[in-house]
């Protein structure tokens, strides 16, 4: 089998199968985690603060609790005191009472939007009701709303005992500062023919799932409770609930429901804990599930931020210097992903000298939380505009300046080790040769843009299970939820190592009990991680059926083989028998025939993509068009062709999203203004093009398949890639997102009275 | 959403009687598209919903080269969409129907609920404005006829006083030569709410303008008739000059606020743009009428 | 608590009965009070159109229609889609261009692009842009949805476009 890795033949792998829980989904039949009902289920509903800022004097429940229906309330007063220190939860670091405050608002809020109640009734409507008889005294306090405003000397203090290394024991709202360096940063822009300073800011955005929140807690008289839930990671939902509720780990079971979208805002907890805590108030299961509103105000956009930075090349186009001065919003706990958007600011490229500064700055905005390659896509905006400048300053075509200064296999990264054989060339080259970039845009008021990103992809700890059913058809058992199609790639890698049809192979995706632990289906590595964790366990339960096939044949394992779903003897003698004709007599042989693989993966392969964008500028309104859009990504080995493909489709949109119309509005009170999808502006299909996806396949030296992860990537190159088209379209650079047509219309008209004065002056 | 009472009359006078009773507890229920929401959000509360989609002259739509258009109330944009006499004497009405939202809601909205929502950036009052539309209202007092100009009277209040019920808007026939036009601004291609709207009829007499209205919305607190703009085109030729003096004065007209969707600034600039350019369709259709 | 009503409404073929308080939204009443859950919420103010349905031949956001409008109508939800078994093809092409990844959205879309379909069994992609500008998807970039709708409408056209199943 390793030989059949290495040179490619697969049978299975790179095809495009129908996925095998697709039937249930074009249907309705599979069930998201609001579809779940239980007998005497209740209904709960969470009590928010209108305010941005403010102490909780007084909380009064008890006109609520005697509305009929109401079965229970509850509030921090109800959850034990967590303990206020950074723990590692799978790929995040978690503050257990920041967690625990995040859940319940303990003595103070800290945005609009964040919990201080949750009520069980026996309605819906009816929990609603209990909400508004819910009286709360509050002390308003000034809200501070942007990281300028937060890092300002005389800031109000948002969290009393936050403290960074720096200050000392000065209360701050800056969590930390990160800082990485390289050579001599100043003698780089010394030696620098051309240099380029700006400053950029990007507006809080959110991951958009179509699929609210959900929770369903089922707590037993004996002290174990059940979860059912929408979640991107089963043992996360596990460990945190268990740390906000201050219960052992064991004591919760998490079962995943099918997931509506998650791009890493559904890898931390909101409603489980409160459902739990509920559910064991009232004896009953409690469903709760968030409104749009909900979902907007109050779990994990990601950050704003303001980048300033300044990059040198050499009129030759070699980047000699980066100095970057970068702040995030970490929203009301500290958390922001500056520390990923510093090591990703320059990634794609050798850069001598470097400089460069991250802030976690806390703001009374909602708790960040990952979103899709977290922290890169704000930098990538920065740092990718510059670099379009700096080579227009060359006179150097944007991409042949970027392989000019490309990483390859051996290149130093920002931090750790150099890259091992990475495609980050071939993404470009996959632009420079692709149909969109040679043909020609014509037309006014048209440009094209390009832009590269990167991301590390995790690897992390996963199980899998194969087991070897009477018929010799297969179940493979894993903890990864399916947020976009992975069962089918499960199904695929299990079904190539044992030689049998991908149709015989059955993707589970189990509980928190009855698989191993498993890390959060994020960070690009379901495929990479899970994936290899489902290719041991396959091939743990080849090496049985061998075993098993050599006892019955009275030969020495060593003699055998199985291949393409047959077992052979090595040499001639003994006719080859399928896996279906020996798993009759596992019984009799032995016993069933179980694979089974946990692992922490290494050899994790980091991901690059190239984008290219064309698109149309009304001069009058400032309105973008998107006409034409290509991706170009290194998927390592694409398991699933159309699934990587949708990834990068995907993430694509996101990122013109991201660029063009998505931002959070607080007003001055700290108020969220955009609370629904009329104007948390997505993108529809009429908004979008055809995105043509461009698989480059560099395998990964560090997976037996040599698989990337793909997940994630493709959203940090357009905001960029269409800043760069705005450029060509208009002559202007923008410097934030969104690029709604008010601010690129004002940035047009104030270009072209610049332009005409100069003439005049001129 | 607070608990409601859910009546469907099958006559104007059932429903007028309902409405009387009930006064400001009482809403009429059309496609629902904005109510809905707002009952929900709390942002109205009303507890009588009346559902008007029973009563025959509020789903009516007649056209009559003499009279004009009948539209009634609860007629969809769907509706209008599919009549080709709309999209014949009224194109610039029926494409401000057609851009409300998607094809879902298109399928409940009705161009009188729209009007009868007030809000100032609704897409097919400027149309309407443009036209010279007039709202039939009939109530407890008897009947009464408002200019649609006249019909909103602040963001989500309108004239009609409790138990009145809009029945029908009210058009004349399009004189020989004339057309109508609707353009707005989105910062996507679909499903926002106009930034700034802008509707235009003209009537030609040869190459000059015998006749014009310019309905701008979104520019204030309720959607306007930009009188000056309107009379400057009278008595002009099609030209570049004419078009631009329009624009400059509906852009004058204005009188917007910074919102999240656009600043006053933008929608001042693009209530020039969009009027000058609803101007020119309107212009190329009167020819060919 | 008010009084429930009792609906009575023709459901993916059935005669149907419910009960629901006229505050209860289609939706709800689709989802809690008939367990027919393959309708979606998303966003509960018409823009997501993850609740997409047919009534009286007509996708309607179901978020904002009462459950006591239903009476007398006839509707038709994504359950009702496949029949007998047997999937549409437009649920087929979904699968075959891999035109989901979570699923949640695919509900929606499929009733509006069947819609369109019936409708128009030739769109262009703009057609079909447009008719389903008002179903989000956050997954798919929509490139994959577009191409199986056109794909199904071919295959729908060439094998007797107008016999396709409707309820």
């Amino acid at each position: 089998m390793a030989e059949t890795a290495a040179s490619g033949n697969f049978k299975v792998i790179g095809t495009r199968p129908v996925r095998p829980d697709g039937v249930d989904k074009v249907t309705g039949r599979a069930k998201f985690g609001a579809d779940y009902s239980f007998p005497g289920m209740l209904h709960g509903k969470v009590l928010r603060s209108p305010h941005a800022h403010a102490l909780i004097k007084l909380i009064k429940i008890d006109k609520a609790l005697a509305l009929p229906g109401v079965k229970a309330i509850v509030t921090s007063a109800d959850l034990p005191e967590a303990e206020n220190k950074s723990e590692q939860a799978g790929e995040m670091a978690v503050n257990p009472r920041h967690l625990s405050a995040n859940i319940l608002a303990r003595g103070k809020v800290l945005y609009d939007g964040h919990a201080i109640a949750a009520v069980a009734a026996t309605s819906p409507h009816i929990a609603e009701e209990a909400l508004r008889l819910i009286e709360v005294d509050y002390e308003i306090l000034p809200p501070v709303m942007t990281v300028d405003a937060a890092m300002a000397p005389g800031a109000p203090i948002l969290i009393a005992d936050l403290r960074n290394k720096e200050e000392g024991d000065k209360p701050t709202n800056v969590a930390t500062h990160y800082q990485f360096k390289r050579g001599d940063v100043e003698a780089g822009f010394k030696s620098a023919d051309f240099i380029v300073e700006r400053e950029f800011n990007t507006a809080m955005v959110h991951q958009g799932y179509i699929e609210p929140h959900n929770a369903v807690g089922i707590y037993n008289a004996d002290g174990n409770a059940t979860i059912y839930c929408s979640t991107q990671g089963i043992f996360d939902v596990r460990l945190l609930s268990s740390q906000v509720l201050g219960v052992e780990v064991g004591k919760i079971r998490v079962v995943p429901a099918e997931i509506g979208g998650g791009f890493g805002g559904k890898t931390t907890v909101y409603l489980e804990p409160l459902s739990v805590l509920l559910s064991k108030k009232t004896g009953a299961p409690v469903k709760l599930t968030m409104s749009r509103a909900e979902v907007l105000r109050a779990t994990g956009p990601t950050s704003g931020s303001k980048i300033k930075i300044k990059m040198g090349a050499t009129r030759d186009g070699r980047l000699v210097a980066a100095q970057i001065w970068m702040a995030y919003e970490a929203g009301a706990y500290p958390g922001s992903p500056v520390g990923a958007g510093a090591m990703t600011i320059v990634a794609p490229y050798t850069v001598e000298n470097f400089l460069i500064d991250g802030y976690d700055v806390v703001v009374n905005r909602p708790k960040t939380a990952a979103y899709r390659a977290p922290g890169a896509t704000n930098a990538a905006f920065a740092s990718e505009t510059v670099i379009d400048e700096l080579a227009e300053k060359c006179g150097i075509d944007p991409l042949d300046f970027r392989i000019k200064n490309g990483v390859q296999e051996g290149s130093p990264q920002v931090v750790g080790p150099p890259y091992k054989r990475i495609g980050y060339l071939q993404t470009v080259e996959a632009i420079k040769n692709s149909p969109h970039y040679k043909s020609k845009l014509t037309g006014a008021n048209r440009g094209r843009g390009v832009a590269s990103g990167f991301w590390f992809n995790a690897g992390m700890q996963s199980s899998a299970i194969v087991n070897i059913h009477p018929d010799g058809t297969a179940s493979v058992v894993t903890g990864s939820p399916d947020i976009g199609g992975s069962r089918a790639s499960m199904a695929m890698i299990a079904a190539e190592v044992l030689g049998i049809p991908m149709t015989d192979v059955r993707p589970v995706v189990a509980d928190t009990d009855s698989i191993g632990h498993t890390d959060v289906t994020a960070g690009s590595r379901v495929t990479f991680a899970t994936g290899m964790a489902v290719y041991e366990a396959a091939r743990d339960a080849a090496r049985q059926l061998v075993e098993r096939a050599a006892k019955a044949w009275e030969k020495k394992p060593e003699e055998v083989e199985l291949r393409d779903g047959m077992l052979h003897t090595k040499g001639n003698g003994v006719p080859p028998v399928s896996i279906k004709q020996l798993a009759p007599r596992f019984p009799r042989t032995g016993g069933p025939i179980v694979g089974r693989a946990s692992l922490n993966a290494r050899g994790v392969g980091p991901a690059f993509a190239c984008a290219c964008v064309d698109v149309e500028v009304d001069p009058e309104t400032g309105k973008v068009q998107i006409l034409r859009a290509t991706v170009a990504q290194d998927a390592g080995k694409a398991i699933h062709p159309s699934y990587v493909e949708g990834q990068m489709q995907g993430g694509t949109a996101q990122g013109i999203g991201w660029a063009l119309n998505e931002e959070y509005f607080y007003d001055a009170k700290g108020i969220l203004r955009n609370t629904g999808l009329l104007d948390y502006r997505m993108p529809t299909c009429l908004d979008l093009p055809a995105i043509d996806a461009i698989i480059v396949e560099v395998p990964n030296p560090g997976h037996p398949l040599g698989v990337r992860g793909v997940g994630e990537v493709s959203i940090v190159p357009p905001p960029a890639a269409i800043a760069n088209a705005i450029y060509r379209a208009t002559g202007v650079r923008m410097t934030e997102t969104p690029m709604s047509p008010p601010k690129l219309l004002k940035a047009i008209l104030r270009h072209r009275s610049s332009a005409a004065n100069a003439k005049a002056a001129g | 959403m607070h608990e409601i009472h859910y009546e469907a009359p099958t006559t104007l006078e059932q429903a007028v009687a309902i409405l009387k009773q009930r006064g400001e507890q009482a809403r009429p229920l059309s496609g629902g598209t904005d109510l809905i929401i707002q009952l929900r959000s709390g942002a109205r509360r009303n507890p009588y919903l009346i559902d008007i989609k029973y009563i025959k002259e509020l789903r009516t739509i007649s056209f009559d080269p003499k009279d004009g258009l009948r539209l009634g109330a609860a007629v969809t944009c769907a509706e209008i969409d599919e009549n080709p006499l709309m999209h014949r004497h009224y194109p610039g009405l029926t494409e401000a129907a057609r851009l409300i939202g998607s094809v879902q809601i298109q399928n409940r909205a009705s161009v009188g609920g729209n009007l009868c929502n007030g809000s100032p950036a609704a897409d097919t009052t400027p149309a309407l404005i443009a036209l010279g539309a007039r709202a039939r209202i009939v109530g407890p007092g008897g009947e009464r006829e408002v200019p649609a100009e006249k019909f909103a009277i602040a963001p989500g209040r309108t004239v009609l006083q409790p138990g009145e019920l809009l029945v029908e808007l009210l058009i004349a026939p399009p004189p020989p030569h004339s057309s109508d036009a609707y353009l707005r601004l989105i910062p996507r291609n679909e499903m926002d709410i106009a930034v700034v709207g802008a509707g235009v009829a003209l009537t030609l007499d040869g190459d000059r303008i015998k006749a014009a209205r310019i309905g701008l919305g979104a520019v204030g607190p309720t959607a306007i008739l930009a009188e000056t703009a309107s009379q400057a085109l009278v008595g002009k030729k099609l030209d570049d000059a004419a078009f631009d003096a329009a624009a400059r004065l509906a852009s004058e007209a204005a009188s917007p606020i910074d919102d999240m969707r656009g600043t006053a600034e933008y929608r001042r600039h693009v209530a020039g743009v969009l009027a000058r350019r609803a101007i020119s369709i309107a212009a190329e259709r009167a020819r060919k009428n | 608590m008010s009084k429930k009503t009792l609906v009575e409404a023709t459901i993916n073929g059935e005669a149907t009965e419910f009960l629901c308080e006229p505050r209860q939204s289609l939706l709800e009443c689709l989802r809690d009070v008939l367990e027919l859950t393959g309708s979606k919420e998303g966003c509960l103010t018409g823009d997501c159109g993850a609740c997409t349905i047919i009534v009286d031949g007509r996708v309607v956001d179901s978020c904002l229609m009462l459950g006591v409008e239903a009476n007398g109508k006839t509707i038709s939800t994504i359950e009702g889609m496949a029949i007998a078994g047997q999937l549409h093809p437009l649920q087929r092409k979904f699968l075959e261009h891999a035109a989901l990844q979570c699923g949640i959205c695919t509900p929606g879309f499929l009733m509006s692009a069947k819609s369109l379909l019936d409708r128009n069994p030739n769109p262009s992609e703009a057609d079909v842009r447009y008719a389903l500008a008002g179903n989000l998807c956050r997954c798919t970039g929509y490139d994959k949805i577009v191409r199986a709708v056109l794909d199904a409408a071919a295959e729908m056209r060439g094998c007797g476009a107008g016999k396709a199943a409707t309820r």
